[in-house]
This record gives structure tokens, sequence and C-alpha cells, in this order.
């Protein structure tokens, strides 16, 4: 490789499609996968507008129960699968890991590219799956219901699952090795950022959980096609089954979710608050503590379907011990803006917003940890409200947080800041308001998945769908603004937030190289000095 | 094209590139582990709910074939290792006969198990469904069984077959490995020994542990 080209920018080194699309520069994958991502996420959420349409009536106003069980399946599958999991590794996790690292690429950048193509044929296939019709079981693809009796399009929802799963593999292995592998000199374990750790915290859970949910889901469609199978009691199988291989990957997933926004939080959090990350190491190892023990809580899941009671007891107490380093994040962000030089730019905006919403929603996780809570409210709509407050308030946020943090890095242009905070609040407001009703009608009983509800239930879910409506304005907001800054952006500095980190000492946009000569790391990351002089 | 020799231009040396790849395959090896796991632990979950049924299932079983067949992966393996060796020596002719040597073994067990095997059990009607040939109490429990037994054994050949054609890409690049520079022979051969250790753990759930009972 020539160096002469180093100082040509990743986005002008080739305009034809095929120096896209064959492309394995690892920040050009980033920016295939957010276009990607973009697309699944207001599919995703077109749904949820839908759901949330037919909910403003208590006789539902889609007409019919059926539709409206495949537009929740659809909504699940497309966010969990199509944007949840992928969404922080695949887009800034690409873009972000090697620069932070100081590497010139991931350690296998043609299985880069693979796990980008991948991806893009499991969501054909999803898309086959909700043109042909949809499914109607949930996203979580219950048996015997999706084995024997179920009449939509399991086998291709579950083929589409199963492929994004191996694109999800692909992508973990590469960071955990690179990370491994591609540290710059200097760059010891504790000096790395702590997006790194938390992308190294994802990717085991990726690799290793990943992999389990695609035999399940094996097994299932074998049971399926041929009618016999080992979710089967008639013949001495077992539903439950099912439901531990299931959640022994779905609830690390849900990490494999939240985690990378944790890794987002703590680089923006020091970087508007002027202030060294209190607690580094803490906040590091609370990361690899969330990864291990979330593959010790799935049976949380199964409190009422049968497990028996010793099990539970011991799947609720270490549930609740993941809270532990969950709080020891939260107070030591909080603590990192104590005494701060805060800013309110759009990034911190969300990242604020992501605290909050964050605790909230891994405060009422408690609620359901515990046994008899949890019979009360377990299939309500407080856990409906608890998943969006940790996904959607928590992981969405985060994913914006990022998006306009990275933004000027990976466009080389400022996106427009007012238009940016005002999306941040309107999607906080709007949040609150379509998702804290849910857990009030929880709590009042009403049922998940249903499409009709008593009178009674009227006014919280009116005020839910009204959220809603502000909630899709907030998230419309960001698509217009961003796209419009694309081309009309003001030029974007090398480091216009005046932020630590490797990624900050190249051009933006950066070289296609990365960095014209390997950084050399020597200092701890997050060194701020209060009042610095910013210049954008 | 890529060529498998050259340095990419992340890596600082060759040595450096060597190590990522090795660390890479043991790590896709990890999660491969984990995606047979779930096979394991809901087959030995099913026994011990009906373990009779299971075991007169396990007992239809071509227990010959499944001998013969361990001892050709084994051998297949050992082959592969040998060839590897030859490469470390800078010896490609050594190497592409050895690897030639463990893909006809490795060959061999899919003709046996899928065009002998298969067949025999198809004929004595072990295929689970309406025409199931065990009758009796142990029926489903023999059902699930041979469920297990056609479902794992698929999976099995299938990687068996990637792994074939991995060893065959192998060999038809022979002409690019060095003493220095085969980290791809390297990391195709821990693949293909992954195989086995799968088959390890899968003769005896299918032939053995049926019959000591």
């Amino acid at each position: 490789m020539t160096h002469t080209s180093a100082q040509v920018s990743y986005l002008d080194d080739g305009h034809t499609l095929r120096s896209w699309l064959l492309t394995t520069d690892h920040k050009r994958i980033a920016i295939l996968y957010i276009v990607a991502i973009t697309f699944f996420f207001f599919a995703g959420g077109f749904a949820a507008f839908l759901i949330r349409y037919n909910l403003i009536s208590p006789k539902g106003l889609i007409g019919s129960a059926e539709t409206y069980n495949r537009l929740f399946s659809m909504h699940g599958i497309l966010m969990v699968w199509f944007f949840l999991v992928p969404a922080v590794p695949v887009t800034l996790g690409n873009f972000l890991a090697p620069l932070m690292l100081g590497a010139r690429d991931l350690a296998f950048p043609r299985l880069n590219l693979l796990s980008w193509y991948l991806f893009m044929a499991a969501g054909v296939v999803a898309l086959y799956a909700v043109v042909g019709g949809g499914v109607d079981t949930g996203w979580t693809f219950y048996t015997p219901l999706t084995s024997f009796y179920s009449q939509g399009h399991v086998v291709a929802a579950v083929a589409a699952i199963f492929i994004a799963g191996f694109s999800s593999i692909a992508t973990g292995l590469n960071f955990i090795v690179s990370i491994h592998k591609l540290r710059a000199p200097g760059m010891t374990w504790y000096k790395m950022p702590v997006f790194l750790w938390s992308l190294y915290a994802t990717s085991v859970i990726l690799v290793l959980a990943t992999p389990v949910l695609a035999m399940t889901l094996l097994l299932l469609v074998f049971e399926r096609l041929f009618g016999i199978g080992v979710f089967d009691p008639a013949i001495g199988g077992d539903p439950l089954l099912f439901q531990h291989l299931f959640w022994f990957y779905s609830h690390p997933a849900v990490y494999v979710m939240i985690l990378p926004g944790f890794g987002v939080i703590s680089e923006i959090i020091p970087a508007f608050s002027r202030k060294e990350l209190f607690g580094y190491k803490f906040v590091v190892w609370a990361s690899i503590a969330i990864a291990v023990i979330g593959f010790l809580v799935w049976g949380h899941h199964m409190f009422v379907a049968g497990a028996s009671l010793y099990s539970a007891l011991v799947f609720s107490l270490l549930s609740y011990m993941v809270a532990v380093p969950s709080a020891i994040k939260v107070f030591n962000w909080i603590g990192t803006m104590h005494n701060g030089y805060i800013r309110f730019d759009a990034p911190m905006l969300y990242a604020i917003g992501f605290i909050g919403l964050f605790a909230t929603g891994g405060l009422t996780g408690l609620f359901l940890a515990a046994l008899a809570a949890d019979v009360h409210l377990t299939q309500t709509y407080f856990v409906v409200a608890h998943f969006h407050y940790v996904m959607v308030g928590g992981m969405v946020s985060a994913y914006f947080a990022g998006l306009h943090f990275w933004w000027p890095k990976m466009t080389g242009r400022l996106y427009p800041e007012m238009w940016g905070r005002a999306g941040a609040i309107i999607i906080f407001v709007g949040f609150n308001l379509t998702f804290f009703p849910q857990f009030l009608l929880g709590y009042l009983g009403m049922p998940r998945r249903y499409f009709a509800y008593p009178q009674h239930f009227e006014a919280l879910n009116l005020l839910s769908s009204g959220g809603a409506l502000i909630l899709a304005v907030g998230y419309l907001l960001p698509l217009g603004y961003l796209t419009w800054s694309l081309f009309y952006g003001a030029r974007a500095s090398a480091n216009p937030w005046g932020a630590t980190g490797l990624e900050w000492t190249t051009p933006s946009p950066p070289p296609t190289e990365n960095f014209a000569v390997t950084p050399i790391v020597t200092k701890a990351p997050y060194q701020y000095r209060r009042a610095e002089a910013v210049e954008r | 094209m890529n060529d498998a020799a050259a340095q990419e231009f992340q890596f600082g040396s060759a040595e450096h590139q060597r190590e990522t790849a090795i660390s890479g395959i043991w790590l896709f090896l990890a999660s491969e582990a984990l995606f047979f796991g779930p096979i394991f632990l809901a087959w030995i979950f099913a026994r011990h709910a009906d373990p009779t049924a299971f075991d007169a299932g396990s007992r239809q079983t071509e227990l010959m074939i499944g001998l013969t067949n361990t001892a050709l992966l084994i051998a297949s393996s050992f082959a592969y290792s040998v060839g590897l060796g030859y490469i470390g020596f800078g010896s490609r002719r050594g190497m592409a006969i050895w690897l030639a040597i463990a893909w006809l073994l490795g060959a061999a067990f899919i003709g046996l198990k899928f065009g002998v095997e298969w067949q025999m059990d198809f004929k004595k009607g072990l295929f689970p469904g309406p025409a199931f040939a065990i009758h009796g109490p142990a029926r489903n429990g023999a059902q699930l069984f041979f469920a297990f037994y056609f479902f794992a054994t698929a999976l099995h050949g299938l990687h068996l077959v990637v792994g074939l054609g991995l060893v065959a890409w192998i060999i038809f690049r022979a002409e690019r490995y060095t003493a220095e520079r085969h980290s791809p022979v390297h990391v195709v051969g821990l693949y293909w020994s992954f195989i086995d250790i799968i088959w390890l753990i899968l003769f005896p759930l299918i032939y053995l542990t049926g019959r000591a009972s």
C-alpha cells in the first residue's frame, strides 16, 4: 500500500457504486450499515405507530386481532434483530473501533463486508416474511404456537433471524480479535476508551450467545417442517426447553442492545463535562460484570411458566445482582458531571436523557425480578414500559447521542445545533408521554399483545398514542436535518468538540488509512481540563 | 485477487497477521461449540425424560458403520496434521499429498454416512413420522431419538462438507504457502479437527448410550 493516498478522505476514495458495495474499509461499511439500519428503524417504527393507532379506541381501530398480532410481531422482530442488536456495534462500532484503537482497519476487513451482506440477506428474507403476510407469534416465537399452530411465515422469519445471527457473530468476532491484536503501541487495556470495553463485552455475548439461538431456531424449524421435535410434550419433549434456550440468548441479547449504549454515554459525559470519567476501572468492569451475569439470569422470563420455585429464587437473586454494575455506571456518570463544566449540546442532552430514562427502566426491572411482584406484573404493559424505557429511552437515545457526537467525524459536516437540541428534547418528552402511561396501565392490569381493551383504560392509552405522535416527529427531525447537513452543513474541523481520543486526532472525515502515522499512546483516556478552549 | 500470503495493511508484520488469524479461528470455534451445545443439551434432557424408549431407538443404529466412520475421521485429522507438519518444513508436495488423503477420508465418511447408513435407516423405517417402524410404548421416545439423530448427523455432515471444500481450496492453492507463511493451512486444520470433536460427542450419544444399558 502506498502512503501517498493517506490524506484522501475515505468518502473521496472512489465514487462508484462498486467502490461502496465491494469496500472493505470499516468506515464505508459503517455507512452502508447506517443506511440499512435507518431503513429498518423506520419500518419497525411504522409498525409501532400503527399499534398505537389501533389502541386509540378500546375496540381497536384496525379491526382485526390477527392483523394486530402480525403488526406487533413485525415491530418486535425488526426492532430487536434489525435495529437494536446491531445498531451501535455495526455503525458507530465499525466506524470507531479501529480509529479508537489507532489501527488502520479491523482485523478481518473482508469478514466485515461479509457480515453486511449477511445482514442485508437476512433483511430481504425478513421483508419477504412481512410482505408475504407476516407472522403472528410475537418476536419470542414460543412453541407450540410456532411449531404447530401459527399460520404465518414462521420459517421465513426464523430464517431471517438465523442469517442475521451469523452477521452478529462475524461482527463480534472481528471486534474481539481487533481489540486484542490491533491496539496502537502504548494502548494498554486500561488506556482504552470505555466505548471499546463495552464493544468488547457486547462482542463476547454476540459470539457466545447467538449460536445458541441459531440452533434453537433450527430445532424449531425442524419441528415445524417434520411435525416431530424436541419441544413437543406429546412425544416426550418440552416447550419449556424452548423458552430456556431462547432466553439463554435473548436475555444476554438485551445487554448486547444496551452495553454499547453505556459505552457511547461514557464517551460523551466526560467530553461535555470537561472532566475525566469518574471511576474508569469501575465503569469498565461493570460492563464485563453485566456481560457475565447477563448469561445467568435468563430464567426470570419464566417465573410463571412452570419453572421450579427453587430455580426461580436463584434467578431472581441473580437478576437483582445485574442491578449492581448498572447502578455503578449511573453513579459514575453523575459523579463525572458533578462539578463539571457542562455544555448542553445535542449529544449531551441525549446523554442526560439517557441516564434518567435508563435509570427508570432499570429500577422498574427490579419490580419484575421480584418473584411476587412479577406474578402480578408479568405479561402486562408494565413489562412493555420497562423494556421500552431501557431499549428506546436508553438504547435509542444513546444511539442518537453517539450519532450526533461522531457525525462531524463520520461525514466531515456539522449538523445544525439548535435543531439537534430541539430533536433531543422532543424525543424525551414524546418518549415519556408514550411510555409512562404504560407503567400505570400495566400496574392496573392491562395485558400486553391485546388489540382491544376495557373502556376504563382509554384515557391512558390515548395519552400514550398522543405521545407516540410526538415521538414520531422527534425521530423524523434528525432524519431531516442530518440529511440536510450532508449537503449544506458547515465543514467540521478534526476535533469540533475538543474531545480526547485517537479518533479526534485524525481529519474529519478520516483518510482511508485512518492515520498517516501510527499513533503512540502515552496518556490515559479522558484527560480533560476544565474550560479548555473549544473551537468548532 | 488478494494473495493469502500477502500482508494486509492493518498488521505490523506477517507474524502479527498470523497470530491474529489463529486467534480468530479459535474464537469462531468457541462460537461453533455453543452452536452445537443446545443439541447435546436437549438430547441429554430428552433421554433423561424417557431413557428406555431412547435406548430402544439407539439400538437400531448401525454400530459398525458408526465405528468405521469414527476411525475415518480420526485418521483424517491425523493425515491433516501430518500435512501441516510438511508445510512447516516447506514441503508443498508433502502437504498436498497428506491433505488429499485427509480429504478422501472425510469424503469416505460422507459417503458411508449418507450413501449407506442413512439409506439403511430409511429402509428400516426409522425416519420419524406415521410410517415409523418402532411400535409399542417406546414409539414416541424412539421417534424423538431419531429426530435428533437425523437432525444432528445432517448438521454435522454439512459442516464436514464445508470442511471438504476448505481442504480442497487449500490443496488447490498449495503453491502459495511456504514454511513461514501458511496460516490458512493452520486455520482450516483447526476447523477440520473441530468437526471431529463434534463427532466424538455425537458418536456415544448415537451408538453407545443405548447399548450400554
